[in-house]
């Protein structure tokens, strides 16, 4: 299955550094577009990240963690190989959201927001992926699974366990 | 241009992207192949037909036959049988529903279609998004060609718009061409035209399918306004979370340019106009107009206070106009058809058509969109057909967190944004969900009270704290801990939120608490006087029973337990539930094949 392909520190690093230079000195306004680009590349944005980027954009480093922890979608912490986002719309929420994200949970043995020791798995709860026609609705990575039941969890999951 | 016999359209939107339908379409090029026919038939991999719950969907014309369900295994079939042969592949024309059995529809017969009418998703599921020709080849453009040779000034463009009764489709309902006017007259070397494509709404995605279907009318729109108020940038700011309508968007400002519709001198007019995409970054609140332009500027979403409003000082501090997709979409069409054809539909403060997804607990899941003034009870039933498993109709929920709920009382309502409105709830985007005789309303209450808790910016007082009190509050009633005097809190706070907040969030977080405390206060009142939740929803107040007299005594129930706490002797004495050691996680009643534990 397709996990994500391990790059070393080192080639994460180059990356970023080639997308940091390419909004070098553009200021504030193409912060959201930097922030998006470099957690691509890097997984997360830890603070010598936040370092780099208030320093090419002249901002000051306060002002750009206030910008990352204000989106949910910019994470302070490494995220799993998989990611799993189990939809909490309100179509999926009628529909028994609630059972298999639990199901998720106690299968993983994490809570949402959180990835596992093996840094193989986080469990994310999003809202809406606009797959309403299947709910309830789980993704891993790009991969969308519909109209779940919980007993259908521990099956999908092994997929990756595996990989 | 080349000609083919037949065409194949194959949706490619989001729900049936994960249904495989990049699969059939690479099948499909396959035996085509196979069989000498790819000079003959052509694909097109379209955007939403709006029948989201029988994808994946194909269409074939000339005949219009519509195949539902449709898997890569059944593509060999359709190319022998149909397109060789010309014999349908009838098994695949019909849909199955649990509640009406078999329905046979084809593309334009059909109770789903019928009460439609398509405007703003005239394109959607006919012409590929990702081409440009196609989209002229549907008068796309039209409008924007038209207003440039027939010479019309800005004005006469907004007066256009304000005669067609044209209102924001993000909810507010505000009359676009009012707005327009007003950016329109500031004067300002440098204004904006943003476009709202940050689909907040949980359960809603209208705007998705808008992008994913028919990219340039939203890009010919923007042109239009910007002509309209004097502006020469565009902004589409639109969810990371649509990775496939932002590659759309993408592909279609690319081909605009290279046609000269974006650019310097538009269509040999002098008038130049460009357009970029800003990604949003998960943040509810930044579908608020000025939270939204904040963003864009690459700061924190918090909204600021009006006056000033973003037609005098917006983004960057200079007169914006922000509408939403829905809205941009029906801007080419007006423009090419007139004022008053589009006045002709609707109702008499509503004019035109709405998108709504529907979904929930409907039979037909999908994207529709019906003119102003059809009643709730004919999305519902006709359009929607109908609750699944014969389950009775409890209400539909309207306007997201911001919204509320219908009850089946009012299931004759024409829909529009007074009558909403008046009914308790909103218009908001379109997100339309149906709940049935299990959907208990206290929790639909808690659920959105716990989004607006995680999605308030926190800049305003009585929405970060007021909401997480009723929140408290709720929490208490469905763990089964609540007392009258909670209803009243709870509906004192309610209107303190609503008239201390800042901005549409906060003002409108209690909207769903309200209209379900209006509607079905008596749900409140079982959780809290009888300890009852009649749907069996809410774990505090739902007990696990083993009824002794179905009982097979096999035991099966005990094995699932988590916690251990169900006993019995294996084919000589019933099973019975320790209530003290259950933690409600429903696991014995999914094992049991006679149907003897039930849930109280």
């Amino acid at each position: 299955m397709a996990t994500t392909t391990r790059l070393t520190h080192d080639e994460k690093i180059n990356k970023l550094n080639k997308v940091i230079d390419k909004y070098r000195g553009q200021g504030r306004k193409v912060l959201m577009q930097l922030l998006q680009e470099a957690q691509a590349v890097y997984g997360y944005l830890p603070l010598e990240v936040q370092r780099m980027v208030a320093d090419a954009l002249d901002l000051s480093v306060a002002e750009v963690y206030g910008v990352i922890t204000f989106y949910s979608f910019f994470s302070l912490n490494p995220k799993g190989d998989n990611q799993i986002s189990v939809c909490m719309g309100t179509a999926c929420y009628v529909k028994g959201a609630q059972a298999v994200l639990d199901k998720v949970i106690s299968e993983l043995g994490i809570q949402v927001g959180e990835c596992t020791q093996d840094g193989r798995f986080s469990i994310h709860a999003c809202r809406c992926v606009g797959a309403c026609g299947l709910a309830p609705v789980m993704m891993i990575n790009e991969n969308v699974y519909g109209r779940l039941t919980p007993d259908q969890i521990p099956e999908i999951l092994a997929k990756y366990k595996e990989a | 241009m080349d000609l083919y016999r037949t065409h194949v359209l194959i949706c490619s939107g989001t729900n049936c992207t994960a249904l495989q339908s990049p699969q059939i379409i690479e099948t499909m090029e396959k035996q085509l192949k196979r069989h000498g026919l790819s000079n003959e038939v052509k694909i097109v991999q379209t955007g939403c037909f709006g029948l989201c719950d029988d994808g994946p969907i194909m269409v074939v014309y000339p005949e219009g036959v519509m195949y539902y369900h449709v898997q890569p295994d059944d593509v060999a079939e359709i190319v022998t049988e149909h397109l060789l042969k010309g014999r349908f592949v009838k098994r695949l024309m019909t849909i199955q529903t649990s509640a009406t059995g078999g329905k046979n529809y084809s593309a334009e017969s059909s109770k789903f279609f019928a009460k439609q009418l398509r405007i703003a998703l005239r394109n959607c599921g006919n012409i590929n998004p990702e081409s440009i020709d196609e989209y002229i080849g549907n008068d796309g453009y039209f409008g924007l060609a038209k207003i440039f040779r027939e010479k019309m000034k800005p004005e006469d463009v907004i007066e256009e718009i304000k005669m067609s009764g044209l209102r924001g489709r993000g909810g507010g309902g505000f009359p676009t061409g009012l707005k327009w006017e007003f950016a329109a007259r500031q004067q300002s070397e440098q204004k904006y035209v943003c476009c709202n494509a940050d689909e907040g709404d949980p359960g809603a995605f209208m705007d998705r399918s808008v992008l994913e279907g028919d990219p340039h009318s939203v890009i010919e729109a923007m042109i239009i306004a910007g002509y309209a108020i004097g502006a020469d940038q565009g902004y589409v700011y639109v969810r990371a979370e649509y990775p496939i309508a932002i590659e759309r968007l993408k592909i279609a400002i690319e081909q605009a340019k290279q046609y000269g519709l974006l650019g310097n001198d538009i269509l040999g007019s002098g008038f130049a106009f460009d357009i970029g995409i800003r990604l949003g970054a998960g943040a509810f609140v930044c579908g608020e107009e000025t939270a939204l332009m904040r963003s864009i500027e690459g700061k924190r979403g918090n909204p600021t206070p009006r006056p000033p409003f973003p037609a005098v000082k917006g983004l960057f501090d200079k007169p914006t106009i922000l509408n939403n997709v829905e809205t941009y979409a029906n801007i080419p069409a007006i423009m090419l058809k007139g004022a008053d054809w589009f006045s002709s539909y609707g109702t008499s403060r509503s004019k035109g058509t709405k998108v709504f997804a529907l979904g929930g607990k409907i039979n037909n899941v999908g994207l529709i969109e019906i003119p102003m003034g059809t009643t709730v009870r004919e999305v519902v039933y006709d359009i929607g057909g109908g609750i699944p498993d014969n389950k009775a109709f409890k209400a539909v929920q309207t306007g997201g967190p911001s919204g509320g709920c219908i009850p089946a009382s009012m299931l004759d309502t024409p829909i529009d944004y007074d009558n909403l409105i008046e009914a308790g709830s909103m218009m908001g985007s379109g997100g339309m969900i149906v709940m049935d005789e299990d959907t208990c309303m206290v929790d639909i209450a808690k659920f959105f009270l716990e989004f607006t808790v995680e999605e308030s910016c926190g800049k305003c007082a009585p929405c970060r704290i007021g909401t997480r009190r009723m929140l408290e509050i709720l929490e208490k009633i469905t763990e089964g801990n609540g007392i009258l005097k909670d209803i009243d809190d709870l509906e004192r706070l309610a209107v303190a939120i609503r008239e201390g907040s800042l901005c549409g969030l906060g003002q409108t977080a209690p909207n769903p608490v309200l209209s379900t405390l209006k509607r079905f206060r008596e749900e409140y009142v079982e959780h809290v006087v009888d300890k009852k939740c009649r749907c069996g929803v809410c774990k505090g107040l739902t007990q696990y029973e083993i009824i002794s007299d179905l009982c097979k005594m096999c035991g099966l129930c005990a094995k699932r337990c988590p916690t251990n706490c169900i006993s019995g002797v294996l084919g000589k004495e019933p099973f019975v539930i320790d209530k003290s050691q259950c933690i409600k996680c429903g696991a014995c009643m999914q094992a049991c094949k006679f149907k003897a534990v039930v849930k109280r």
